[in-house]
This record gives C-alpha cells, structure tokens and sequence, in this order.
C-alpha cells in the first residue's frame, strides 16, 4: 500500500512543520492489496461507517453527523466493495481542509487497513507531552492579600501596582486578579476603506436607492440618497513566540490573544512560533479563556523548546501570509528576539512580512527592563523590517499595544 | 431534459471511471479523486468545493464539466464587496423610470389604477440577471463562483441561503426556482479561510499538483504542436522547481504556459538558454527566478 502515512512524523495535528507545503503532488494510490478482507459486511453497513467517523474524529478531523450523512449518501452512488472509491466517498465528505487530508489517510488505514499507522500516535493522543500552558494557582497562597483593607484608593492603587508589575514577578492571587483584568483588554486594528458602501448623509449618489425612492412616488425625484465607502477593520495576526526563552510571557500573551480573537473572531489570526509553526486561532475562538488555552496548550507541540522564528515565519509566509492572511494585515510579532537559527534568515523574511503587511509590531517583554538595548541577533536583523517595537511585559504594557494596534 | 448537444453525457448512467474518460475527452484529465469528486456532485447535487494552489485546474474542470454535460458554464468571478445585486439580480432602474415616464406621456398607457401600473414596472424584462439568477433559469448549467476566497463573510452568508434551496425569491417578482438545480463548482485559493457552514454543504476536494505522468499527458494533450521531448522536459523541471521551495511554486497553468513559450522559442528540447529567457512564464517572482537559474538552469547547462 502506498498511502501517504508519513513516518516519523510525531507531532500535534495542527502544527506545520517548516519544511512541508501544501503543493506535495498527489501520490498515485493503490487499493490492489487491502491488508485484511476488504468486505463491508451488509448488515452493520452504517455501523462500519459511523466507527470510521468515531476513529477519525478520535485523529482529530472535525467530522459531525452531517458529513457522516453525507458520506453514508455518498457510499450510495458508488461500489462500496472498491476500496478505493470507499476512500474517495469518505474523503471528499468528511473533510474540509487540507490538514486533515493527511489525518483521514492515517485513520483510513488503520480502521480499515487492520493497522496502526506509523509515526501518528502523536494525533491520536495530544495529552502526551506537555504540560497545560497555565497551572491554576495554588488555592490559599497569598492570603495576606486578601486580609487587607479593602478600602477603594488602596484597591485602586493595588491595581496600578498590578498593572505596571512585570507579569513574572506575580504571586498566585495577582495572576487570578491580572486574569480577570484581560477581559477588558479589546485589541483590534484599525479600519481601512473597504469596497462596500454603506449610506451617509454625504458622499457620491447612491443612484439605485435614489431611483427606487423615484419610483415609489411616482417618478418624482425628490430627494438624493447618498453613500460612502464603509469601514473595515483590519485583520490582526499575532505570532507569539513559545520557546523556553519566552515561557514566562507566553501564558499572558496567549490571553491578549484570546482577547482580540473574541473582539474580532474572523478578523483575528494567532499562531505560535518556536522550532515550528502552529496555528491556534480555532482553538482560542473558545469562548472560556482556561479552555481556550488548555486547548491551545494541547496543539502546540513546541512549547519551551528552541526558537527558529526564521523558519517558523517563513513557515507561516508560505503557508498562509502570501497567500492572504498577511495582506494588509497589522502582524504582531511577540518575542525576546533569541534565534537559534540564522539571524540572516529572519531579516529575510521579516522583509517579505513587511512588504506584505500594512504594519509590522515586534513586542518584546525584555523592552520593559532597564538597560534594554536590542542587540539580540534576531532583533538586530529584525530592526530595518519593523514598525514599532514595544514592551509586553506587564499589562499596562499590554494596554499600549492595544493602542498601537488600533493605530497602526 | 435533452442535452443540447447529441455527444454530451447523461451523468446519471456513468461510473466515475467512466465520466473521467468523458472529461479526457474534452482535454481535461483528472486524477481518481477528482473523477470521483465531480460523478459525486453530479449525483448527489452538492456542491463541489475545490481547493488548491493557484494554476491547477480548478477552474479548468468546471469548463470541462460543462462541455461534458451539455450545460451552460456560467461564472461568477468573487471580489471584495461583491453583494447580492452584483451577484443575484438587479432591477434596471433607468428602464424603470422610463417605462414610468412614457405611460405618463401616453396618458396612463391604458392602466386603470396605479396598482396595475405599479405591477408593470416590476415585470421580468426589467430584472437584470446576475450569474446566479442566470444558472438558476438556465437548465442545465454549470454555476462556476470561483474565487470564493477573495468574496467577504457577508457574501458567503448569503451564498448558503441560494445553495440551500436552489432558489431565489424576489420580493417583487416571487420565488425562481431552478428545474434542474445547477452544478455548482466553488474554488478557493486559500488566501482566507472559507466559513464551515458553508464548506459543510459542499464536497471538499483538495486539487494537487498532478504526477509527473499525468503533467506530461496534459502538456500533450493541451499542446499537441509540442514535441514528446520537450513536455516530458519540461514536465521534470517543474516537478524539480515545485520541490525548491519557491515563493510561489508553478502551477499547470504555468507550465503550459512555458511549454507554449519554449515551442514559440523554436525548442524541441529544453535548453538553458530559451529555458532563462523564457522563465517569465513560469516563475513570477523575481528571487525565484534568480534561486532556479542558480539550480535547475545551471545544471542544465551542464
């Protein structure tokens, strides 16, 4: 069998390697061996599909009743005792996006191959490596805090402390309070003139609502209705660097990132970057922002591993900036500037991000700390290419990007 | 409902072997899983929703598809801000007030009440069919929206609400319902990513590059003036640029386009020379262009 179960392969479902795009020739498949009797058995016919769906949903490819249903209708128009209809059937109903071709082909041969497929575990079980991005506080730590008086200029001015603390110098109780602060954070970038028109009391004649008013009164023109160029917002992409370097900052932007995605959630893209590229805008669309980064935790496979943010943009330059994503859009870019990688490289890329984008905004946390000077390779690189280096390491720090972003 | 043409298929009686030997036929050729995916849209009336890299077929196989059934190909070319008058239908307006003007100057035109008159205005030969309108009074017709990437959420939102019934009402008019629905073909270049509801309804299909073989039989079939040499040679110099990790790889479009340009050139075979002054229509990106004369020219040059 020739299916294109990769080997070696390990990681998250999501994430992209650097190297591997989506122009991979389409292998010539070979259904001449199946492993094991090949035979859907006619009486539990539907049940053979719906364990096909529960195994492929387990590999992580969102298929719900309906594609279920629709790959049941499917399997109606052709040989089912073909094995490689039976594939096609299947794959052009229960997926819906290149990255879960892969999946489907993995869990394809091991549902009805007979085998596990190699190098795939990775998919099947997310809860192996990592530990959850955030480990809730230690309940009962800091209780001092909560023994003060909770008179409102002590409390306000607890909170400007809160606010301007460097967010790895906090005990347990004030990441829980911080934690709550980041709802009011609503990052979103500004607007540009978009090619709907929306009416105005001023501006070009809007001519077709015009002449149906005309109409509507009998042909008399009696009044000019006018329209303008409405406004859009532009897309936000944030790249959020998860190496060990960064592990203290990382947890707090990754919930500046929950925030801008539920201010925006179609205008909002998030990837982390560290050895590889991982896209988690899916997983912080949830609304709860423990799961979302739970969630998030569980699909990053790199979390306090190196940095390559060369590589890991030109993963994400391929992969979805050229193609779109980047275009126009304010792209935030959250690191220390550490590069395992060639300096050279970065500067590279972050050339093309720039040329691609309406602004680019490097945060890095080391900013905030006296004596900063950007002489890390990657920053060095990174300096020509960026239009605003700003701080992120406390959430006043965080209130400003906010408005860097809708500024920029 | 007959096909217009006498050597056009009935989709109902054909295997998807068979109805990829028909798209052969008509100079399209598609691998199993395309063959596959278009007798499934044909037959269970879904959607077919193509996605892939810029340049490889997408486009190519709802034309194919077209000419193989016998219907009208119509194409909706997606951008931003494109809405529903664009898209749907419009009502001509000038026409309109016109037709209002000239039963005032004939003295009410024979209308008894403005009722009647009013009725007369939103006639049909007053609605402007837009593509969709069009495939849906049409029958049969293959609905191409390609692009659908470049459209804003908004259009696709109401894109769903025509796929799902296969009808457009119109306050003025009523409800045009299509006798046979269309044969819609979406295509994405994967610049945005397209809202699951409506992927949902859809059959998904991810378009890749096609094989070696198969580049060569197409490069054949498209340019039959090309020699055998120069296809199978330009077919493995693209197969060796797609895996140089470009900005962006070329697609079939391009290496027609190449094949077309070297055969101009005079070429029988690939040679270094025509091969870099020719490299504008395969490679559309300038570090590209520098990174490939460095490699796959070079060597050619020996």
């Amino acid at each position: 069998m020739s299916r294109p179960v990769r080997t070696g392969a390990a990681g998250s479902p999501t994430a992209v390697r650097a190297e591997p795009r989506h122009d991979f020739t389409e292998p010539e498949r070979d259904f001449t061996e199946p492993e094991r009797d090949f035979a859907l058995p006619r009486r539990d016919f539907t049940d053979v599909v719906l364990g096909f769906a529960r195994t492929l949903r387990h590999a992580g490819v969102p298929a719900g009743p309906d594609r279920v249903q629709a790959m049941l209708s499917a399997l109606g128009h052709v040989e089912v005792l073909d094995p490689g209809q039976v594939y096609w059937a299947g794959r052009l109903t229960l997926c819906a996006d290149p990255e879960d071709l892969e999946r489907y082909d993995a869990a394809f041969a091991l549902y009805f191959g007979g085998r596990r497929p190699v190098g795939r575990t990775a998919a099947t079980a997310p809860q192996v490596i990592r530990p959850a991005p955030f480990e809730p506080a230690a309940a009962g730590e800091d209780e001092q805090d909560s023994d003060d008086s909770p008179g409102f200029a002590v409390h306000a001015s607890r909170h400007e402390v809160l606010r301007h603390k460097d967010v790895t110098a906090l005990s347990a109780t004030e990441r829980q309070q911080l934690q709550r602060l980041f709802a009011l954070l609503a990052p979103r970038a500004a607007g540009r003139r978009s090619l709907r028109y929306t009416r105005a009391s001023r501006g070009r004649v809007d001519l077709d609502r015009t002449v149906r008013r005309m109409l509507s009164q009998g042909g008399e023109p009696t009044e000019l209705i006018r329209q303008r160029r409405r406004h859009k917002p532009r897309r936000l992409v944030l790249l959020i660097d998860v190496s060990g370097s960064m592990s203290p900052y990382a947890d707090w932007l990754l919930r500046f990132a929950h925030a801008a995605t539920r201010r925006a959630p179609l205008g909002t893209e998030v990837f982390t970057v560290g050895t590889r590229l991982t896209r988690i805008t899916r997983e912080l669309r949830l609304r709860d922002p423990d799961r979302a980064l739970a969630a998030a935790g569980r699909a990053v496979p790199d979390w306090r591993g190196g940095t390559r943010l060369g590589d890991a943009l030109k993963a994400f330059l391929d992969r979805w900036g050229q193609r779109g994503v980047a275009r126009g859009a304010v792209v935030v870019l959250c690191s220390d500037g550490w590069e395992r990688g060639d300096p050279a490289e970065l500067g590279v890329q972050l050339g093309r991000l720039a040329r691609l984008a309406h602004a680019v905004v490097w945060v890095n946390p080391h900013k905030g700390k006296d004596g900063f000077a950007p002489v890390t390779g990657g920053m060095v690189a990174a300096l020509p290419h960026i239009d605003r280096l700003v701080a992120g390491h406390s959430f006043a720090a965080l209130e400003e990007l906010v408005e860097v972003i809708a500024d920029a | 409902m007959a096909p217009a043409d006498p050597h056009t298929l009935d989709p109902a009686g054909l295997t998807p072997a068979e109805l990829g030997r028909a798209l052969e036929q008509v100079g399209y050729l598609p691998d199993d899983g395309l063959s596959t995916a278009a007798f499934l849209a044909l037959r269970m009336h879904r959607p077919l929703f193509l996605e892939g890299d810029a340049g490889v077929g997408k486009t190519s196989l709802a034309h194919a598809l077209a000419e193989v059934t016998g219907a009208e190909l119509v194409r909706l070319q997606c951008y931003e801000g494109i809405d529903a008058s664009q898209a749907l239908y419009d009502w001509d307006f000038p026409r309109q007030v016109l037709h209002l003007r000239a039963t005032e100057t004939a003295g009410g035109g024979g209308y008894t009440d403005a009722a009647e008159l009013e009725r007369s205005l939103y006639d049909r030969r007053f609605l402007i069919a837009r593509p969709i309108l069009r495939a849906l009074e049409h029958s049969p017709s293959v609905l191409l929206i390609d692009e659908i990437d470049r459209a804003d959420d908004e259009f696709e939102a109401f894109l769903l609400e025509v796929l799902a019934d296969n009808a457009v009402s119109i306050p003025e008019l009523g409800t045009i319902r299509a006798e046979v629905p269309p044969l819609v073909v979406l295509t994405s270049n994967r610049t945005r990513e397209v809202h699951d509801a409506l992927k949902r309804r859809c059959l998904y299909h991810w378009v890749a590059h096609p094989s070696y073989e198969r580049e060569v039989a197409i490069l054949r079939r498209r340019l039959p003036e090309v020699s055998e040499r120069l296809a199978r040679e330009v077919a493995a110099a693209v197969r060796r640029m797609r895996e140089a990790d470009l900005l962006k790889p070329p697609g079939v479009a391009e290496s027609i386009d190449w094949a077309q340009a070297l055969h101009l050139l005079g070429a029988d075979a690939l040679d270094a020379d025509r091969a870099s002054a020719t490299l504008g229509a395969v490679l559309k990106y300038q570090e590209d262009a520098a990174r490939i004369r460095d490699t796959v020219l070079a060597e050619l040059a020996g």
